[in-house]
């Protein structure tokens, strides 16, 4: 573990701590802009976060201290998963702790918490969030880790930093199951981040809903580090997304200049990114929640066809 | 720098071709599927015209020309006007639902990558691992044709066939003699304005392009 490791590895989590509402805000900023309207400005996700926080929380009667936990759990789980993500350096001092495989395994214990805490106050809306929860993320899961195991192939590893020092310092090579996986990681984020072809996030329409449904009974600071891990999931997903297909200008082990020139790549990485996720939203409708299955099946059909393609034409 | 990254790029088309393929496979109105299809047109031209490049096979441009003024001009031209008149814009009826219509497209593609496999194994082009996809997309688009009831999809199907053997033949054996594509290109090219003749009479027999009432002909 070296130092500049040590500082690209605490840089990273409060990064993505920080930013996390920021980049919440740029996409929202962005679909304002592309629908003509005006935008509520780049800040208001942490003006709504300062509000929250100052409001008393109320629990149902019958609410368990999972209910109560369970923000905390599904917030701890999104960090950590920030953290295991190579953006700025490849040297984590981390990295050991957690492969490929364990960041799927960390983002499915926070819907697992997610879902938990939506049933267990017992109103029908939570239940059927959750239910809806799950039959997403059960189809959306499967398709990740293919994605994962196609970067993981062309790399020979499942550790996250070795994949992207491959995909970032090798000499180029153009892989075409990469172009396969793109389109399915892009699907399966688009699913797993509440986003509009699955779900709608600016709306609290019954028959639609799946994230909202299932944070209904929250209030307060509870409800601010839902909404706030919610943040932090898009921010966690843009950094796979662009640690696995965007990799450039990521630091290569304890280079502090590469460190220093990383962090300006990284946000313009994100702004951008950022914009193209609004870009999608605008040009695509909301799906009926039984085609949910379907468009997440296609993910997963796609990014089985990057493993195929890879065994065909890059070994 | 073309001829360093060129067999890389040919395989990235090739996989384009493919995922277009697959998404033509999904397609549910018209009007897309037919976009699709200009789309892998325009693939197809920009492999051979790579091919043509990294190999320096000059006959090789002019199939590319081809492909460019039939498969990405005037064969979805001639179906837009077709849909047009017939006035079916939007919905394609699949005989098998769609999510079990990707799970046996991917069989066909595993069934594809290893037929191939021997065979690119005995071929000695710079493309030979691309003759998977190119059988496979010819599969695909076979699926396609024997799951839709609709006559124009069936006839995109076609076309979309044609397009994957024409990337078969550049990719093993860079192409075919002029004599045998000019042939292919006109062939393609009459039989669609024939299927168009067919269609008006599918429908004016019918009211309707549906081809499963084709299967219930009686002699009165």
């Amino acid at each position: 573990m070296s130092a500049s490791g040590l500082v690209a590895q605490l840089t990273e989590v409060a990064l993505a701590i920080l930013l996390a509402p920021l980049l919440s805000g740029w996409v929202i900023q962005c679909r304002a802009w592309l629908q003509n309207r005006s935008a509520p400005g780049l800040l208001q996700p942490y003006r709504v976060l300062a509000k929250l926080f100052e409001k008393e929380v109320v629990l149902a009667h019958n609410a368990s201290s999972l209910f109560r936990s369970a923000p905390y759990l599904i917030f701890g789980c999104l960090v950590l998963a920030a953290a295991i993500v190579p953006t700025l350096g490849t040297d984590l001092p981390l990295n050991p702790a957690a492969d490929a495989i364990a960041l799927v395994g960390l983002l499915a214990l926070a819907r697992f918490f997610i879902a938990l805490a939506g049933m267990d106050v017992g109103t029908a809306f939570g239940s059927l969030g959750a239910r809806r929860e799950m039959m997403v993320g059960f189809l959306a899961e499967p398709a990740l880790l293919m994605v994962l195991f196609t970067a993981s192939l062309i790399s020979h590893s499942t550790s996250l930093t070795t994949i992207v020092e491959t995909l970032a310092h090798r000499e180029f090579v153009i892989y075409p199951s990469m172009a396969f996986a793109g389109v399915a990681f892009t699907m399966v984020s688009l699913a797993e981040n509440a986003r509009i072809p699955v779900d709608n996030p600016a709306t609290h329409l019954e028959l639609t809903m799946i994230h909202e449904a299932m944070v209904l009974e929250y209030s307060g600071r509870h409800l601010a580090m839902i909404e706030w891990a919610a943040s932090l999931k898009l921010f966690v997903y843009s950094c796979i997304g662009l640690a696995l297909f965007f990799p450039f200008g990521v630091a290569q082990g304890g280079d502090w200049l590469g460190l220093v020139l990383a962090l300006p790549a990284f946000a313009a990485k994100l702004a951008g990114g950022g914009a193209a996720l609004a870009a999608i939203e605008m040009v695509s409708a909301k799906m009926r929640i039984f085609r949910a299955p379907e468009f997440l099946g296609t993910a997963f059909m796609l990014a089985v066809l990057a493993l195929l393609v890879h065994v065909l034409l890059e070994r | 720098m073309v001829l360093h990254y060129g067999p890389q790029l040919v395989n990235l088309l090739a996989a384009v071709l493919l995922l277009l393929a697959f998404a033509m496979l999904s397609q549910r109105r018209i009007l897309s599927l037919i976009n699709l299809f200009a789309a892998q047109g325009l693939v197809l031209f920009m492999a051979t015209v790579l091919v043509a490049m990294i190999t320096a096979q000059t006959h090789l441009y002019w199939s590319a020309a081809v492909t460019l003024v039939l498969k990405v001009f005037l064969l979805p031209w001639i179906l837009h006007r077709l849909i047009r008149r017939l006035n079916v814009k939007w919905d394609v009826e699949t005989l098998v639902n769609i999510p079990t219509l990707m799970i046996f497209g991917l069989v066909l593609v595993i069934l594809a990558f290893n037929l191939a496999a021997p065979i690119s194994l005995l071929a000695g082009t710079v493309t030979r691992s691309t003759l998977g996809i190119a059988l496979a997309t010819v599969l695909l688009s076979f699926l396609m044709m024997i799951t839709r009831s609709k006559a124009v999809p069936q006839v995109v199907a076609f076309l979309a066939m044609e397009n994957g053997l024409f990337f078969a033949a550049t990719a093993t054996v860079y192409g075919m003699p002029m004599v045998v594509e000019l042939g292919i290109a006109l062939d393609v090219l009459v039989a669609s304005l024939i299927l168009g003749v067919f269609l008006f009479q599918i429908r004016s027999r019918f009211d309707s392009v549906d081809t499963r009432h084709l299967e219930r002909l009686k002699e009165q």
